[in-house]
């Protein structure tokens, strides 16, 4: 992110681009023009239109999911009432899945936020005995199989009772080296150790240094890593799947796969089927709308990364 | 570090001058600032900053390094049901290298790693530098559409795809019947590895080619004005400025395709359920450790397979991380 903002000003990038897109446009030609435009169209077709269906499949009931076209809407909308059945079914146990995966997501994404940004911060700005052994082992870990360390967590987490509580699912997710290895790198590019030693030198304690001066200005990369974490926790399947065997306690993601197992085991009652897409639909509505405004982070998340490497 | 000092002299001064009025007193009054000294810089030195990191490393100790060394510890032993749990060294791992089951999940996540990877990496670039040329107009519409599958949860994507291949309710059936056509043969053994490769290459294209437009991006302009005057075609810019520049950014999506083709979970998980009778337990290697763990209550033999997976894919990245570094330094 740094990167790209230290680039000459927007301005004189847009002109050179200008001038060059006239030139290739001269010489590209149309039909080579036509045919990347046509290739870049199949490939967006490609990747929404399972969403399409999602939209139109929601709308209709059990029968004609099976009686329709399925990428077109039937010619009676049942949207509202699917709505309801997924809200009503099993005595709401939908509103529960939804209420756990909000809450464990916004947990976790603080927690691991500010635990990540404070200790990006301190190996970015301070320096002390051990730094570069021990953040060596923290990105070490990232080689190590996310869900390979599942199976030892849910033993670890019941020798000490924690499983089937919502502890089990945020406590794990709090720790994220990569989002230490991101604040790190955006620390040492957004902080100038002046600001810090002048801070020093008025006698302001690491703590307020770091609280009331650094904070605020590595807030950008901060919320890169909210989002991320945020993401990760609402998508997360393995985990809970591991550590939850209480429908009481599953996220959206695990409940839906529950649903979806019902489904195809008793396909003589079809109902199911408008639940678990309905339900599909409801829990990718919050991540996309945050996705689409928020886009800024995201990427600035996904490249500050590999910008260093 | 300047306030420390700046007490420091301070103190000093104060000592000097207490030395000198009362100098049989002494000997303890200027010992006590150096120790005080001591303790601030130690303070500022390692205390302060192990403070700050105690809530990362505290978590991180428990939930990363402790349940490893307790799997680690656990992979040692033999429950049976007769004699308790027994100590076996390495028997356990000694049975995974020669258990078929563990190898055939390995051999088809390695075929996804061989053919989905590089065509999906492939896709990915592509499409990047597409975006990237002054070719393209509506970048912003592409780029997300594109990036969209990102915010779904693999586990919807999976059950979404698992409808769409569906012979009863899924549209390529239903258009395949409007032709008198067979139904395309997504869920059968033969065709459901491509089935899921095509659940990975549509949810995580967009994400790679992310990484490698902001890549892309960060390259200043500047670098291909010169090649443009001497003529250069875009198609030899991307080949020969481009791709060689963003080539940390190349590595960086390939190591992230290596760990998450080689521990792949999800999408047959949810596969299972809809087709039981063509995945097996033992699928995919983290499935049958999985299965293993919590079917079967083989915990220990479940460690196990979890570490020699472990093993795989760290060796698998880091042979790849070595063969591009080698080529790096050519």
């Amino acid at each position: 992110m740094a990167r790209i903002g230290s680039l000459p000003a927007g301005g004189s990038i847009a002109a050179t681009r200008q001038t060059s897109t006239r030139a290739v446009g001269r010489r590209g030609g149309w039909t080579l023009r036509g045919l990347v435009l046509l290739f870049l169209v199949l490939m967006l077709v490609y990747f929404v239109i399972p969403l399409f269906w999602l939209v139109v499949s929601a709308t209709k009931t059990n029968d004609e999911l099976f009686s329709t076209f399925g990428l077109w809407f039937a010619p009676d909308f049942h949207l509202l009432e699917n709505l309801h059945d997924v809200f009503t079914y099993d005595d709401g146990i939908f509103v529960t899945w939804l209420t756990n995966s909000a809450y464990y997501a916004v947990v976790s994404a603080l927690g691991a936020s500010l635990i990540a940004t404070l200790a990006g911060y301190t190996f970015a700005k301070l320096s002390f005995p051990g730094r570069e052994l021990v953040f060596a082992i923290i990105l070490g870990s990232i080689m190590v199989p996310n869900t390979a360390l599942a199976i030892p967590t849910y033993l670890v987490l019941s020798k000490v009772g924690l499983v089937n509580t919502p502890l089990a699912i945020i406590l794990p997710s709090l720790v994220t080296p990569f989002g230490v290895y991101l604040m790190r790198v955006y620390a040492e590019q957004a902080l100038p150790d002046d600001l810090l030693d002048a801070a020093r030198v008025d006698g302001a304690s690491e703590w307020r240094i770091f609280w009331s001066i650094a904070l605020r200005l590595l807030a950008p990369g901060f919320v890169t890593v909210l989002l991320l974490t945020f993401v990760g926790t609402w998508n997360n399947f393995f985990l809970p799947l591991v550590v939850t065997n209480n429908p009481a306690y599953y996220p959206l993601t695990v409940g839906l796969a529950n649903w979806n197992q019902l489904s195809q085991a008793f396909s003589g009652s079809r109902i199911l089927y408008t639940l678990v897409i309905t339900g599909s639909l409801i829990s990718v509505i919050p991540l996309m709308i945050g996705f689409l405004f928020l886009q800024r982070y995201w990427q600035g998340g996904l490249t500050f990364g590999s910008l260093r490497s | 570090m300047i306030p420390s000092r700046h007490m420091a002299k301070h103190s000093q001064t104060e000592a000097i001058q207490q030395a000198i009025e009362v100098q049989e007193l002494a000997p303890p009054a200027s010992g006590l600032p150096s120790a005080l000294r001591l303790w601030r810089r130690w303070r500022q030195q390692a205390v302060i900053p192990y403070l700050f990191l105690l809530p990362f490393l505290l978590l991180f100790s428990f939930f990363i390094l402790v349940p490893l060394l307790y799997a680690l510890w656990t992979s040692f032993f033999v429950e049976r049901l007769i004699g308790g749990t027994t100590f076996v060294g390495l028997q356990n791992y000694q049975e995974v290298l020669h258990d078929g089951n563990f190898w055939e999940g390995v051999r088809n996540v390695l075929l996804l790693l061989f053919t989905q990877v590089p065509l999906m990496l492939g896709l990915a670039l592509g499409l990047a530098l597409l975006l990237d040329s002054q070719i393209v107009r509506l970048k912003t519409i592409f780029r997300l559409g594109y990036f969209l599958p990102y915010a779904i949860p693999s586990v919807i994507g999976a059950l979404l795809w698992g409808y769409l291949y569906s012979a009863h309710i899924g549209p390529f059936a239903q258009l395949a019947e409007l032709l008198h056509w067979p139904p395309p043969p997504f869920l059968t053994a033969a065709g459901l590895l491509p089935s899921i490769a095509n659940i990975l290459t549509w949810q995580w294209t967009g994400y790679n080619m992310v990484i490698l437009y902001a890549a892309l991006q960060a390259i200043p302009p500047e670098l291909y004005d010169a090649a443009r005057v001497d003529g250069a075609s875009g198609w030899e810019i991307a080949r020969r400025i481009k791709i060689p520049l963003i080539a940390p950014a190349i590595v960086l999506t390939v190591v992230f395709s290596i760990i998450g083709t080689l521990q792949l979970f999800n999408e047959p998980q949810i596969m299972t359920a809809i087709v039981p009778n063509l995945i097996q337990d033992h699928y995919t290697p983290n499935l049958y450790a999985y299965n293993l763990a919590f079917t079967n209550q083989q915990y220990n033999y479940a460690a196990a397979v979890s570490f020699v997976l472990g093993a795989v894919v760290f060796v698998f990245s880091y042979v790849f991380m070595l063969v591009t570094y080698r080529r790096g330094q050519r």
